[in-house]
């Protein structure tokens, strides 16, 4: 086991060297210096050259690579001039609330899908499983921004229970108090999540019920709510685990879509106005953040389902 | 061979001489498609697929509506007898304006599938067929790639390359050929094993020939199953780009950039603005998720019929 996560851990540093080089060069090939955001429009080239040789954006794309590496290393992700702000700073003013929305989101998620994935693959195909199956089906075809306006449309705006948009405020302990202006996005991503979740959960359950020890366990006589938690629960997780893992990008580089939809600012808000500002130090910085991320998601979620299935680890 | 994988009587039963039945041999694309029509979703699901071509392409020949011209005084009517879908903020008939956006919604979708499928078909063969250390490598650019977060890079090359149909075409495909090439290696590590690559390559054809006469054409069935829903997720990732103001742009429109405009006057209550495009949409995922989820289904079929 511990050679075949060594293994892994040196190709997702392989990957991660590989995907930093590929972006920084795309984003170096689209955007090649900010000078004209910061000096503004009627820029003269002249100037133009002066600052971009002031501030290193006229060297060699290597060596560019190289500095920025190092600074990234040394915890410097860069500086903001559409913000004015070190991106270091804008990132944690606004990470807090990020995590907060994707975490409780998957939370809620895992604790819906689970039990009725389960449900779905003990009652199979009754008219509970069906309607699961169907609601699934429709919430999966559907972008997540349009769940959000019909959930505003009917419980913020015909039924006036929750707000419309998500709370503004700063304090993440408020944010977390606020059900009024929270509850719409959570539920916006969580059910998104849960259409995706249910569907593994519900395969993967529909084949433990197929082996034999669930059989033995019945035919021992074992109470069949012993049965589904002591056997098939544990075992249909497994799945549950690998995507809990590869759900750990969107927790910490925020949801782009939701937050733009609510006007929550979180991270995923923060790297959409720098997309309309073309604020490429943050463009950047953030689509390194996510790609690491999704490789040590990627990781991590091996490395769980290695500790939580007996029979890969001990292969 | 018993015909016990498909649950359906064999096509052509004929009498022996000596009496008893003989169920004729049939190819296994017949009885793909036969396990494809059996599927009531799947039907369906081709049916309305059908019905949004038509109606985003022949639509427009039928329901004439002016889409270059604004008409601002006419802007944000409800549903009436001279606009059957109202009219949106630029005066123009939502309706027609659907079928409009349908057209570059569709086309996007395919077209990047397309681009999508050519690539990673090729990529994937060739990697399964050469093998070793080039295959390592280049599985390494695939996990590269993978790690990208799709909708980051997406949006920025939209930004700066975006708001035609080809553009967007290339972006959306240029970063979803990787799953497909995992899926053609892996069908070609396989089947290269097989008797008929061994006697194809004693017979001296080249690595081209092998690749595009023997491997592609056996590898179909999982290509056809990811092109459906390649498709699908095309289409969503440009709903995607597009609501979020990066899709194509004034005079041109697509699903996603109609549902932006919409969503503004969602506090007016200007419903059809959203739910109807929303609807589009929805339907057509839904329809080429059903289809793909037979496909996968029949191509077990004609699998276990080999």
């Amino acid at each position: 086991m511990i050679s075949y996560l060594a293994r892994r851990l040196v190709t997702s540093i392989i990957v991660i060297i590989g995907v930093s080089i590929f972006i920084f060069l795309l984003l170096h090939a689209i955007y090649p210096s900010p000078a004209r955001q910061v000096l503004g429009l009627s820029a003269r080239p002249a100037q133009i050259d002066a600052w971009n040789k002031q501030n290193g954006y006229d060297d060699p794309v290597i060596v560019q690579y190289f500095r920025y590496m190092n600074q990234l290393l040394h915890g410097n992700l860069g500086y903001s001039y559409a913000n004015n702000q070190s991106v270091l700073a804008l990132f944690q003013e606004r990470v807090a609330r990020s995590v907060y929305l994707s975490g409780i989101s998957l939370l809620i998620a895992v604790i819906i899908a689970l039990p009725l994935g389960i449900f779905q693959a003990v009652k199979r195909n009754s008219i509970g499983d069906n309607l699961a199956t169907s609601a699934a089906f429709i919430l999966y075809s559907m972008p997540s921004f349009f769940l959000g306006l019909i959930l505003i449309q009917v419980f913020a705006i015909s039924l006036p229970i929750f707000n419309f948009e998500a709370s503004q405020s700063t304090n993440i302990w408020y944010v977390i108090g606020d059900w009024y202006s929270m509850t719409l996005p959570i539920m916006t991503l969580a059910l998104i999540t849960v259409a995706a979740f249910s569907r593994y959960m519900r395969s993967s359950s529909m084949d433990v019920l197929a082996q034999d020890y669930i059989k033995v366990a019945r035919a021992k006589g074992l109470p069949e709510r012993l049965v589904l938690s002591r056997h098939l629960f544990r075992n249909a997780s497994l799945p549950m685990v690998t995507l809990i893992g590869l759900s750990l990008p969107v927790l910490l580089a925020g949801n782009l879509i939701t937050e733009e939809l609510f006007n929550y600012q979180g991270l995923g808000l923060l790297f959409f106005t720098s997309l309309q500002k073309v604020d490429y130090p943050v463009m950047l910085a953030y689509t390194l953040a996510g790609a690491v991320l999704v490789v040590v998601g990627n990781l991590v979620a091996d490395i769980a389902l290695t500790i939580a299935d007996p029979r890969i680890r001990l292969a | 061979m018993a015909m016990q994988s498909s649950s359906l009587p064999p096509l052509d039963v004929q009498r022996a001489p000596e009496g008893g039945e003989v169920g004729a041999v049939q190819s296994g694309w017949r009885l793909a498609l036969r396990e494809f029509m059996s599927n009531r979703l799947a039907v369906i699901g081709f049916a309305i697929l059908i019905f949004f071509v038509l109606f985003c392409f022949v639509g427009p020949l039928i329901y004439h509506t002016n889409q270059l011209a604004t008409n601002l005084s006419e802007a944000n009517q409800p549903p009436s007898a001279q606009h059957l879908l109202g009219t949106d903020s630029a005066g123009f008939d939502e309706l027609g304006r659907i079928m409009k956006g349908g057209q570059a919604s569709l086309e996007i979708g395919f077209f990047a599938a397309f681009v999508a499928i050519v690539i990673g078909t090729l990529f994937g063969a060739v990697s399964g067929l050469i093998g070793g250390f080039v295959d390592s490598t280049m599985m390494r650019v695939v996990d590269i790639f993978l790690s990208i977060p799709f909708l980051f890079v997406v949006l920025i090359l939209a930004v700066k390359f975006g708001a035609t149909v080809a553009s967007l075409s290339l972006v959306i495909g240029f970063f979803a050929w990787q799953v497909p090439a995992r899926l053609v290696r892996g069908e070609v590590l396989s089947l290269r094993e097989r008797d008929f690559v061994l006697a194809a390559r004693t017979a001296g054809a080249s690595t081209w020939r092998l690749i595009s006469k023997h491997l592609i054409p056996n590898a179909l069935g999982v290509v056809i199953v990811n092109v459906t829903f390649q498709v699908a997720d095309a289409i969503l990732a440009v709903s995607y780009v597009g609501f979020l103001g990066f899709g194509l742009h004034f005079p041109n429109v697509d699903w996603g950039d109609q549902l932006s405009d919409g969503t503004t006057y969602l506090q007016d209550g200007y419903w059809w603005l959203i739910y109807p495009v929303g609807a589009c949409i929805v339907l057509t995922v839904m329809a080429l998720n059903f289809i793909g989820d037979a496909l996968r289904d029949s191509m077990d079929v004609r699998l276990r019929r080999r």
